[in-house]
C-alpha cells in the first residue's frame, strides 16, 4: 500500500515508458460510431431499443398481472399493442416486465461473475502457490459442468426464489473469466514490462492499471456480451421447460410456452417474446463479431 | 524398436490424461452432491417429518415419530457432519430411492441413461457428418455461394435458441406436414426431430472448423508436394486432406460435450424423450432430491467421460503432442 503512495516522479514515466499497454490503445476512438460496421451499428440500435423497452415499458404498462377473462385473446389495439393473452392479461405489459427481468438478472449475473472471476484470476496469477492451486482445482470441477445444470440445481433451492437463479448464473460463469484472466495475467506478469515496472518500484496499482487491465479489457468485454446472451438464453430455457421463474411472474421462455397452444388464434402472442429473445441474441452476437475477429 | 518407443510414449501421456480426468470427475461428483445436500437443507418444512411419513405412513406422523427419525438418522447433528454422511453414501454408490416413485434410483437411472445416450450419439454423428461435409465443400471455393451460405448457417445456428428451433421443427414437420411425430418413444421415427434439433446447434462449429482446416491444409507444403509428385486430386484429398482435417476436428468433439449435454436437457424436455435431462427436469419440479442427484451426476460425468475419450483419441491419432510432452 505504501508503495503505491510513494510519488512516482511527476507521473511522467507513465507516458514515456514504451509499455505494450499504451501501444494497444493506439487507434484513437474519436466518436463512438467510428470504425464500426453497419452490422454492428444495427445490432447496437436493436439492443438500445430493447433496453429502452425494458426500462420504459414497465412504467407505461404497469399492470401485468391484472386478468380480465372477458377480453380473452383480444387482438392488438392501440391501448394494448400486442393484445391480451388467454387470461385476458395485457401481453405488452407482460413482455416489458419479462424483458426487464431477463436483462437485469443476466447483467447482474455476468457482472458478478466477471468481477469475482477477474479478481480470483489476478490473485491466483499473482500469488501462485496454494491459492492458485486450490482456485484452479475448483475451476477444473466447474468447467466440466454445463451452466444450465448449475442453474438448474440452484433453482431447486429455497423454493426457486429469484436470488437462486442469480446465484446459479454467477457461479456457473465466473470460471470462464477466472481461467482466461489467470492465463493472460500470468503471461503479462512474467513479461519484461512488468519486471521493469517492478524495478522502478511503480507499485501494484500501477501494474494493474497500466499492464493488466488494458490487456484484459477487450477480452472481458467480448466474453461479457457473450455471457449476457447465454444467461438470457438459460433463463428463458428454464422458464420454457417450466422450472425457472414461477408462473405469475412474466418471463420470456414461460410466455412462449403459455402462448404456444394459441399460436393459431393469436400468433402475436407467441411471436412477441420470440422476437424479443432473438433480437437480443442476434444483437449481442452482432456486437461481438468484429471484436473477436480483430 | 521404433514401434516400442512410440507405444510407450503414448502410454505415459495417456496415464496423465486419465489421472487428471479422474480427479476432475471426483471434484464434479463432490460439487453436485454438495449442491443436492444444500437443496435438502433449503427445502421448506422439517425433513424428519417427511421421512417419518415415508417410513410409517402419513397417519403415523407425530412429533414423537419425527423425533425417533431425527435421533435414528442423526438429523440433529451439525450440518457438516450430515454432509459427510451424505458424501459417504455416494462413495458407496448408494443413490437411494426416489421420493416420488419409491423405486430404486440406480435402476431408473440405467433406463434414462440409455435414452440419453441414443439421442446424444445420433445427434453427434449427424452433426459431425453434416457439418464436416458442408465445411469441406465450402472450403473448395472460399467466398463462393456455398461458403457464404455456410457463414449464415453458422451464425443462425448460434443465434437461434435450441428450444425455439425444436418448436419450429415441430410446427413444420408434425403440425403442418404431419410427416414426423413430435413426441413419443419406441418407433424409429421418434428420434428424428430431437436428434435433428440437437444436431443443428452442434453442426455450426464442426462446419466452420472443418472449413478453415481444409483451406489451411490444401495450401500446406505436404499437399503441394503430393500434387507435384503427381498424386491425383482424389487421393490427395483422401490421404492428406481428410486425415489431417480429422486431427483438427476430433478435439472439438470434446469442446462440444458441454453444449451437447445442455442440449440434451432442453431437447428431451421439449420432445418428452425419456432420458436423463427429462428425468432431471421432472425431479427438480417435484424436488425429488435422490433423483436430482443421480441424474445431475450422470449428466456431469458424461461430459467428463466424453472429454476423456476425445483427449485419448487425440493422443492416439496425432503423435505430435506426445513427443513434445515427453520432451518437456
Amino acid at each position: 500500500m505504501t508503495q503505491t503512495i510513494t510519488p512516482t516522479p511527476g507521473g511522467t514515466p507513465d507516458t514515456t515508458l514504451p509499455s505494450p499497454a499504451l501501444q494497444n490503445d493506439a487507434p484513437p476512438a474519436n466518436r463512438w460510431y467510428s470504425g464500426r460496421s453497419t452490422g454492428q451499428l444495427l445490432a447496437m440500435s436493436g439492443l438500445a431499443l430493447l433496453v429502452l423497452f425494458a426500462l420504459l415499458g414497465p412504467l407505461l404498462w404497469t399492470e401485468h398481472a391484472v386478468q380480465d377473462l372477458s377480453r380473452f385473446l383480444e387482438p392488438p389495439s392501440l391501448a394494448d399493442p400486442l393484445g391480451r393473452d388467454h387470461l385476458g392479461r395485457s401481453v405488452v405489459a407482460r413482455l416489458a416486465h419479462a424483458t426487464r427481468l431477463s436483462l437485469l438478472l443476466a447483467v447482474l449475473g455476468v457482472v458478478t461473475a466477471l468481477a469475482a472471476g477477474t479478481l480470483a484470476g489476478i490473485v491466483a496469477a499473482w500469488r501462485g502457490g496454494w491459492v492458485d492451486a486450490s482456485l484452479n482445482a475448483m475451476s477444473e470441477a466447474l468447467i466440466a459442468l454445463p451452466a444450465i445444470l448449475v442453474v438448474l440445481l440452484f433453482s431447486a433451492m429455497a423454493n426457486g426464489e429469484l436470488w437462486t437463479l442469480y446465484a446459479g448464473l454467477a457461479l456457473a460463469q465466473w470460471v470462464e473469466y477466472f481461467r482466461m484472466v489467470r492465463a493472460r495475467s500470468s503471461l503479462v506478469l512474467a513479461g519484461p514490462a512488468v519486471e521493469a515496472a517492478g524495478l522502478l518500484k511503480l507499485g501494484r496499482a500501477h501494474i494493474l492499471r497500466r499492464h493488466l487491465w488494458p490487456e484484459l479489457r477487450p477480452l472481458l468485454a467480448t466474453m461479457a456480451t457473450f455471457g449476457i446472451g447465454s444467461s438470457i438464453l438459460a433463463l428463458s430455457t428454464l422458464g420454457f421447460v417450466g422450472i425457472g421463474i414461477r408462473p405469475p411472474t412474466p418471463e420470456l421462455g414461460l410466455m412462449i410456452t403459455e402462448a404456444f397452444p394459441y399460436y393459431n388464434e393469436a400468433p402475436w402472442m407467441s411471436l412477441a417474446p420470440v422476437l424479443v429473445l432473438t433480437t437480443t441474441l442476434i444483437g449481442l452476437l452482432g456486437l461481438r463479431n468484429k471484436e473477436s475477429r480483430a | 524398436m521404433n514401434q516400442l518407443v512410440r507405444h510407450e510414449s503414448f502410454l505415459v501421456p495417456a496415464a496423465l490424461v486419465l489421472r487428471q480426468r479422474v480427479i476432475q470427475a471426483v471434484a464434479v461428483a463432490l460439487f453436485v452432491s454438495a449442491a443436492c445436500f444444500a437443496i435438502v437443507q433449503s427445502l421448506p418444512g422439517d425433513i424428519a417429518f417427511r421421512i417419518a411419513a415415508g417410513r410409517y405412513g402419513y397417519d403415523q406422523v407425530t412429533a414423537a415419530s419425527a423425533e425417533a427419525v431425527r435421533a435414528d438418522l442423526g438429523l440433529d447433528r451439525p450440518a457438516w457432519l450430515q454432509l459427510l454422511d451424505w458424501l459417504a453414501s455416494l462413495a458407496r454408490f448408494d443413490l437411494g430411492t426416489s421420493l416420488v416413485t419409491g423405486g430404486n434410483v440406480a435402476g431408473e437411472l440405467a433406463l434414462h441413461l440409455s435414452g440419453s445416450l441414443q439421442l446424444a450419439a445420433a445427434a453427434l454423428v449427424l452433426a459431425f457428418l453434416a457439418g464436416t461435409a458442408a465445411g469441406t465443400l465450402a472450403a473448395f471455393r472460399p467466398g463462393g455461394t456455398l461458403d457464404r451460405a455456410l457463414t449464415f448457417w453458422v451464425s443462425a445456428a448460434r443465434a437461434l435458441p435450441p428450444f425455439l428451433l425444436g418448436l419450429v421443427l415441430i410446427l413444420v414437420f408434425s403440425v403442418h406436414l404431419g410427416v414426423l411425430p413430435a413426441t413419443g418413444h419406441g418407433e424409429s421415427t421418434n428420434i428424428v426431430l430431437p436428434a435433428l434439433t440437437l444436431a443443428t446447434g452442434l453442426s455450426g462449429l464442426f462446419a466452420r472448423v472443418s472449413r478453415d482446416a481444409v483451406i489451411r491444409i490444401r495450401q500446406s507444403d505436404y499437399v503441394r508436394f503430393a500434387a507435384t509428385k503427381g498424386l491425383g486430386g482424389r487421393l490427395i484429398f483422401i490421404r492428406h486432406v481428410l486425415r489431417n482435417t480429422g486431427v483438427t476436428l476430433v478435439p472439438y468433439i470434446g469442446v462440444q460435450a458441454i453444449i451437447l449435454i445442455e442440449g440434451v436437457v432442453v431437447i428431451e424436455s421439449l420432445f418428452a424423450w425419456p432420458g436423463l435431462g427429462h428425468a432431471l427436469v421432472h425431479a427438480i419440479f417435484w424436488r425429488d432430491v435422490p433423483m436430482i442427484q443421480a441424474t445431475a451426476l450422470a449428466l456431469a460425468l458424461l461430459v467428463v467421460l466424453l472429454n476423456t475419450a476425445t483427449d485419448l483419441a487425440v493422443l492416439a491419432i496425432d503423435p505430435r503432442p506426445r513427443t513434445s510432452q515427453a520432451a518437456s
